[in-house]
């Protein structure tokens, strides 16, 4: 399942990241922000308007990340 | 502090002999400590082939002159996005004799992918963890003796914000730079290097995290938390947003603009106490030339400098506060349908006050689409210059009570023309960047942050902005008073103002108002005083004249023009000094003035066909 399907509170733990064509160096850049497999994240919201998600990574890295490129993140539920 | 002299500005001829760079990820206090080590006595550097400003400062270590460059904070030294091709570009042209890597502690476990990568580059480096007072609070350990062993480097736990730390590592950089060693070579081989470096892999940084590092495995609810249980609401976070920025809007309302106020009748007493008595022997032209044209450059310089104070102040506290991070997080779905985050958002709101202090704080913003998007909607937020512009002339041509409908239709219209623009050139403007942004826990801004980026700006603003805006002025003056003893349209401006008379006329601006529009060039506040110039009457006669001889639709042409055409000098002196770009700059303006005229255009021959003129 991809991130985008995770409900605020859940934790689940990161398989892959897909690559995209159209933004360059996407894995790079969350793997830099520590979302890279085997690592645990939690949603703690989602915004309004089709807004991004607020997402914990980790222990104490807490970033947002918009619906579209969470698409691209692949989860296990723990 | 054994090693340490501040410079003096005469040392900057001395020959620099050592460099120390500095590095880290965005977010984790680098430039805090920064101000720190070169107690904030930093200039902006050109570096031939380094497409942003660099922040440097010169200080003196070991008795040597040693230059310290603040680069921007990367995540990746094999990314692509502009800031870190900055990094590579710099480290590949201009030798290094030291790297100091600043981290975010409580995030070693994900930052620890920046030092392995730099290790390759075979470079003396000096890692320092930052944010110890956060990480301690998380119950993160750190041994960093340790690390130092596994990373083969010095490692050092340190508070920039609070100085915590940052004395032993202070000698240690003295020391790594007093050992003897080769001269630094800019390393022209980065990109074979890098792309030969394996990826820095979990396990590899897990591994040395183990081994280092002392993490809870599980944090108890922090502060940050509650807060955000409040201000991300689902339903309330939005509304409590916008009643923040209306607490800004109304900060710089009651204290920025009186503040400028203050400054117009301190440089207007000066002119009237000083500069007029001295003058005074001097021939009229040259007396008028003087005080009209250059002093008005001054002034015009002077009266922002307090907006500029206000302004960043404010975005040190929200900035700092990880609030505006924040902000885009609520604003990004509905901003994103245009192009521009909540970021922009922000600033837009700032510029209702200001444009230039608003430009200014598009820096926030590392991706260079974004932020240019950015800076092409703000000119058309209804700056308080504008606004005085917009009640004299509604007063005058508008004399029945309809008055605060008229001013809120172009409020609305500066919204529009910006939703507008945003929309139209989103697709040019592509952020090709991912969206994924760090939201920081809250924390305190201190009175030294706030008050050193206020001065910090205001410094890069007089340094940049001052002799541009002093030499427009004085070209304003030339072409509106010049052939000698001429006044109004018998001016070079004048002749310029009815050479224009076939584009102005069809949107019902006449030759003298198109005088005054060209006036309004160097600041919109000028646009009323100029017109008593142009007419030749008193200020108060003036009104009247409009009054008689301008229609209401031609004021309200008027007014729409002046929302959107070209900003004021300053804005576009701004625009360019943060764009580096002639070509955008010269769009913006284009595109702005084209809008307007379309606009005025629209408006004025509608009118005229439904009878009203």
């Amino acid at each position: 399942m991809s991130l985008l399907e995770l409900k605020p509170g859940q934790i689940a733990f990161i398989e892959r990241v897909d690559e995209t064509s159209d933004t360059i160096g996407f894995v790079q850049r969350l793997a830099a922000l520590g979302i890279v497999p085997h690592r645990q994240v939690q949603v703690l919201r989602i915004a309004g308007f089709g807004g991004p998600i607020h997402l914990r990574v980790g222990t104490t890295t807490e970033v947002a990340i918009r619906r579209r490129e969470a698409r691209l993140v692949q989860v296990r539920l723990t | 502090m054994t090693c340490h002299t501040p410079s003096t500005p005469q040392s900057s001829n001395q020959k620099i002999t050592q460099r120390v760079a500095l590095m880290g990820m965005p977010n984790t206090g680098k430039s805090t400590f920064f101000n720190r080590v070169t107690k904030a006595n930093t200039s902006v550097g050109n570096w031939p082939g380094i497409t942003v400003d660099l922040l440097q400062a010169e200080v003196v270590m070991n008795g040597q002159p040693t230059e310290f460059v603040d680069l921007p904070g990367i995540y990746d030294l094999q990314g692509f996005s502009e800031d870190e091709t900055v990094v590579q570009r710099f480290l590949e042209q201009y030798p290094v004799d030291l790297v100091i890597l600043v981290l975010n502690a409580a995030q070693i476990d994900r930052q620890l992918r920046l030092p392995l990568q730099l290790k390759a580059l075979n470079l003396p480096i000096i890692l320092m963890l930052n944010m110890a007072d956060e990480a301690e609070q998380y119950g993160i350990k750190i041994d960093t003796e340790k690390l130092s062993e596994f990373l083969g480097f010095p490692a050092f736990l340190m508070s920039a914000k609070y100085g915590k730390g940052y004395l032993k590592a202070y000698e240690e950089i003295c020391q790594v730079l007093k050992q003897d060693r080769t001269v630094a070579i800019p390393i022209n081989d980065l990109k074979s290097r890098l792309t030969k470096l394996h990826p820095i892999s979990i396990d590899e940084i897990d591994a040395i995290i183990q081994n280092t590092v002392e993490m809870p495995s599980e944090i108890s609810i922090s502060l940050t938390q509650k807060i955000d249980r409040f201000l991300l609401h689902p339903i309330f976070g939005l509304p409590l947003f916008f009643l923040g920025m209306f607490a800004v809007f109304w900060l710089i309302w009651i204290i920025g603009l009186p503040a400028q106020n203050v400054m117009d009748s301190l440089t207007g007493w000066l002119q009237t106490n000083l500069l007029e008595p001295i003058l005074q022997p001097l021939p009229n032209i040259v007396q008028d030339f003087i005080l009209n044209g250059i002093w008005n450059g001054i002034a015009t310089v002077a009266s922002f400098v307090p907006l500029i104070v206000l302004f960043f102040m404010i975005m040190a506290v929200l900035e700092d506060s990880g609030y505006l991070s924040r902000s885009a997080y609520l604003m990004d779905g509905i901003m994103a349908k245009i192009g521009l985050d909540g970021r922009s958002f922000v600033m837009q709101m700032m510029g209702f006050g200001c444009n230039v202090p608003a430009l200014m704080g598009t820096r926030v913003m590392r991706s260079r689409a974004l932020r240019l998007l950015t800076m092409l909607v703000i000119p058309f937020a209804l700056c308080s210059a504008r606004l005085q512009v917009f009640v004299f002339i509604i007063a005058a041509t508008f004399p029945n009570q309809n008055g605060a409908i008229v001013l809120f239709s172009l409020y609305l219209l500066s919204f529009v023309a910006a939703i507008l623009t945003a929309a139209l050139f989103q697709d040019f403007f592509k952020n090709e960047e991912p969206f994924i942004l760090e939201l920081p826990p809250y924390r305190f801004p201190t009175w030294q942050q706030v008050f050193s980026r206020a001065w910090g700006e205001v410094q890069t603003f007089l340094r940049r902005a001052s002799g541009f805006i002093t030499f427009g002025c004085i070209a304003v003056w030339f072409i509106t008073n010049l052939p000698p003893n001429t006044t109004g349209l018998e001016t070079i401006g004048g002749q310029i103002g009815q050479f224009l008379s076939p584009v102005m006329q069809p949107i019902g601006i006449d030759p003298y108002l198109t005088l005054a529009l060209i006036f309004g060039f160097i600041a919109k506040e000028v646009v009323i005083g100029s017109l008593a110039v142009i007419y030749g009457l008193n200020s108060g006669l003036v009104s009247q004249q409009i009054a008689e001889s301008v229609t209401f639709v031609q004021g309200y042409s008027f007014c729409l023009f002046c929302l959107l055409y070209t900003p004021c000098l300053t804005t576009i002196v701004t625009l360019f000094n943060e764009s580096k770009s002639e070509k955008f700059t010269i769009f913006s303006l284009v595109f702005s003035l084209l809008l307007a005229w379309i606009a005025s255009f629209i408006f004025y021959q509608t009118a005229v066909l439904l009878g009203y003129s």
